[in-house]
């Protein structure tokens, strides 16, 4: 009887009622403007544009920022002399240098305020496009100083290893080699202790105890960063210190900063490994189980394997915060380029190097503020390395279970 | 299909008998899913579940290795004697309990790997390192599972790039690489296309020389294609202070002919009879 009710409930609804509205619908075929569809489709549209604005625009300023760093020239006296006048007419274009020509290596010199452009260079005469860069051409008397171009080459950039504007050293490299050093250690610290907790999470504790220590491991991760700075100021530099000697780890060092920064980046690598452990379906531990393998083998013999992907994602990610990471850096890893590898040395990371000089009295156009660009444009890079990189791991270990 | 002998346990030949359940009930937390079932399974013989869907068929199979174990909150009452140990005392380590009884899901669950690293999963977990060892074992296995002609050529090829029908005898090939007992089935064949159902019987029953097998299925057909004998379950109802409770009960069990043609219970006749509800 029930079951009967309960049909002829159906009947009501899904045969009597529709094919009302059926029909009054079929009468007019007619497209109707569906004006709210199209709005709200308009508006999604316009988050999605923002964001990618917003990527175009931030790249676009770095690249123009760094752009003009490496163009940037700045004159300087090369030591030579011309040894005959020179006259004012463009076609004198001979110049007879003190020492051999060779020497001069820029491709552009300054004769007082005339800029010359060097075609060749024989011996000690050189061949020379007179008022080069629209200045003005002048005569010169023999005796005057030789002013070569120097600018920033991408070289001396990335194989320098000393950073120190004021005196025109521009080797981002112990800036990089701070980074990569906190960062190392961070990864040292958060994959063991991410991963034993994503392992735990999604293998071992029961849900009740999984419902408490995952929103904790997140809480974690919502401190700011500022406070993680200090903590590693005021609690892990003296205790590294009880630990390895006074002597033997400076105030400021990479390892207490990176240590902290790897515990900042532990929730990130337990939270998103833990998704991707739970992702795999419990069919293959039902396999794995069924074949007489323990809990342990199981886990790093199938559900690990079987979320590489999710897991190396969780690394990348945690790389590039880790990378990105600044406050805990500036606080607690040293102020000053210094290219080193003992851990327990004072070293400036690139963010550390861009926040505290862009905190000071930074004049617009000067060369430091055009370096700010040039090391973010490095750090850009390296993420974006990273997450290409990332891309194509991911695609390789993709999940197929 | 050239199998490849292993000889009879001497134990077995003379009590005949592989398993037995003694009185077994199994409950999720405080529900009873199962009640007071006693059945033997009988050595080198197909044995086969089948009941209603949710009469506890699966459960009962997945009590005999203690795949239940994993399911929190999941208890046997009663006792299961294997080679004349009670599997459910205090003592007994349900990972050995599985290394002995072997299990094949209704789903086709191949490991992400090579076909080879399947095969030599359980192997390897004995401590098997040695590569042409591991080669025999993979090789004797996909034999014995009619697969071995298939995927002779590529080994390194990933499980799951076989078809469906291939992916379960890659399953049974993975189950007696470490040559259990007894090996059970939970529907193994619902997932696969007629041709490889068949396919799938025609194994077991060339399989039956060196195992012992149980088989759940809902399909009747296939129980007397392929098993020896039946245990028939159904689904108990009573009503309990205002609430109604259900559980499984094992209502019939004999030669599989018997049960089929000549079923000592009513309710037995009027389920395979399609009289059921
Ligand atoms: N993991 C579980 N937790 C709780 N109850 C379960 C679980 N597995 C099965 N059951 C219950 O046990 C009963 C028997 O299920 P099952 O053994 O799967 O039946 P069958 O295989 O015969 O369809 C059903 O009522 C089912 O809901
Ligand atoms: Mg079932």
């Amino acid at each position: 009887m029930l079951v009967e009710q309960r049909i002829s409930h159906i009947h009501e609804y899904t045969i009597g009622a529709p094919i009302q509205a059926i029909k009054s619908t079929t009468s007019d075929l007619r497209a109707r403007p569906r004006i709210h569809e199209r709005l709200i489709k308009l508006l999604l549209l316009l988050c999605g544009a923002i964001s990618i604005l917003t990527t175009i625009g931030l790249v676009a300023i770095l690249g123009q920022e760094s752009l003009s760093f490496f163009t940037r020239v700045s004159w300087e006296d090369s030591n030579k002399q011309i040894v005959v006048d020179l006259s004012a007419t463009a076609v004198d274009n001979i110049l007879k240098v003190s020492q051999s020509g060779a020497v001069i290596d820029s491709e552009v010199i300054r004769l007082d305020d005339e800029e010359l452009r060097v075609i060749s260079i024989e011996g000690d005469t050189i061949t020379v496009e007179r008022g080069y860069n629209n200045t003005e051409i002048a005569p010169h008397r023999a005796g005057i100083d030789i002013y070569t171009a120097d600018t920033v080459s991408l070289i001396e950039f990335f194989t320098g290893t000393e950073w120190s504007p004021q005196v025109g050293k521009f080797g981002v490299l112990p800036l990089v080699n701070a980074t990569l050093m906190t960062s190392f250690i961070a990864m040292l610290v958060a994959i063991p202790l991410g991963m034993g907790a994503a392992i735990y999470m999604s293998e071992y504790a029961r849900p009740k105890v999984r419902a408490v220590i995952k929103p904790v491991l997140e809480i974690l991760a919502g401190i700011p960063t500022v406070v993680f700075g200090f903590f590693a100021l005021t609690f892990m530099t003296p205790l590294l210190r009880s630990i390895f000697g006074i002597h033997n780890v400076e105030i400021f060092n990479t390892a207490s900063a990176g240590i902290v920064v790897g515990l900042l980046i532990t929730p990130l690598i337990s939270s998103m490994a833990e998704d991707a452990l739970s992702a795999v379906p419990q069919s293959l531990r039902e396999a794995s189980y069924g074949l007489g393998a323990t809990r342990l083998e199981t886990t790093i013999k199938v559900v690990l394997p079987a979320a590489t992907s999710g897991i190396i994602a969780a690394f990348i990610v945690a790389i590039s915060r880790a990378i990105g990471e600044t406050m805990i850096v500036a606080i607690a890893a040293g102020s000053g380029p210094n290219f080193t590898f003992n851990p327990f040395a004072a070293a400036e990371t690139m963010t550390g190097h861009i926040a505290r000089i862009s905190g000071g009295d930074l004049s617009y156009d000067s060369i430091d503020y055009n370096s700010i660009f040039a090391i973010g444009m490095t750090l850009f890079m390296m993420t974006f390395a990273l997450n290409m990189f990332s891309r194509r791991v991911i695609a390789r270990f993709r999940e197929q279970y | 299909m050239a199998a490849v002998q292993k000889p009879l346990n001497p134990k077995s030949v003379v009590t005949g008998l592989a398993v037995e359940l003694r009185n077994v009930s199994v409950f999720y937390s405080d529900y009873r899913a199962v009640a007071n079932v006693s059945l033997p399974i009988r050595r080198n013989k197909i044995t086969a579940f089948i009941g209603p869907s949710g009469c506890g068929k699966s459960t009962v199979l997945r009590s005999i290795n203690r795949m239940n174990d994993l399911v929190s909150g999941a208890r046997v009452e009663g006792e299961i004697i294997y080679n004349g140990h009670n599997l459910y005392a205090p003592h007994v380590d349900p990972v050995e309990v599985r290394r002995r009884i072997g299990m094949v899901f209704q789903k086709p669950n191949p490991f992400p790997k090579s076909i080879f690293d399947n095969v030599a999963y359980a192997p390897r977990l004995l401590g098997i390192r040695d590569r042409n060892t591991l080669m025999q074992i993979v090789e004797r296995s996909l034999r014995q599972a009619a697969l071995w002609d298939e995927v002779k050529s590529d080994l390194n090829k990933s499980g799951l790039a076989l078809s469906g029908g291939q992916q379960q005898r890659l399953c049974i090939a993975r189950a007696i690489a470490v040559e259990p007992d007894v090996i059970l089935m939970d529907e193994p064949a619902s997932a696969l296309d007629p041709i490889a159902t068949q396919r799938i019987e025609e194994l077991m029953r060339e399989l039956q020389e060196h195992y012992t097998i149980v088989i759940v299925t809902h399909n009747m057909q296939q129980a007397q294609r392929v098993s020896d004998y039946t245990a028939f379950f159904n689904i108990r109802k009573a009503v309990q202070n205002g609430v109604e409770t259900r559980w499984g009960e094992l209502v019939e069990y004999g030669e599989t002919a018997q049960v089929f043609n000549a079923p000592r219970q009513e309710e037995t006749a009027d389920y395979i009879a399609g009289r059921f509800g």
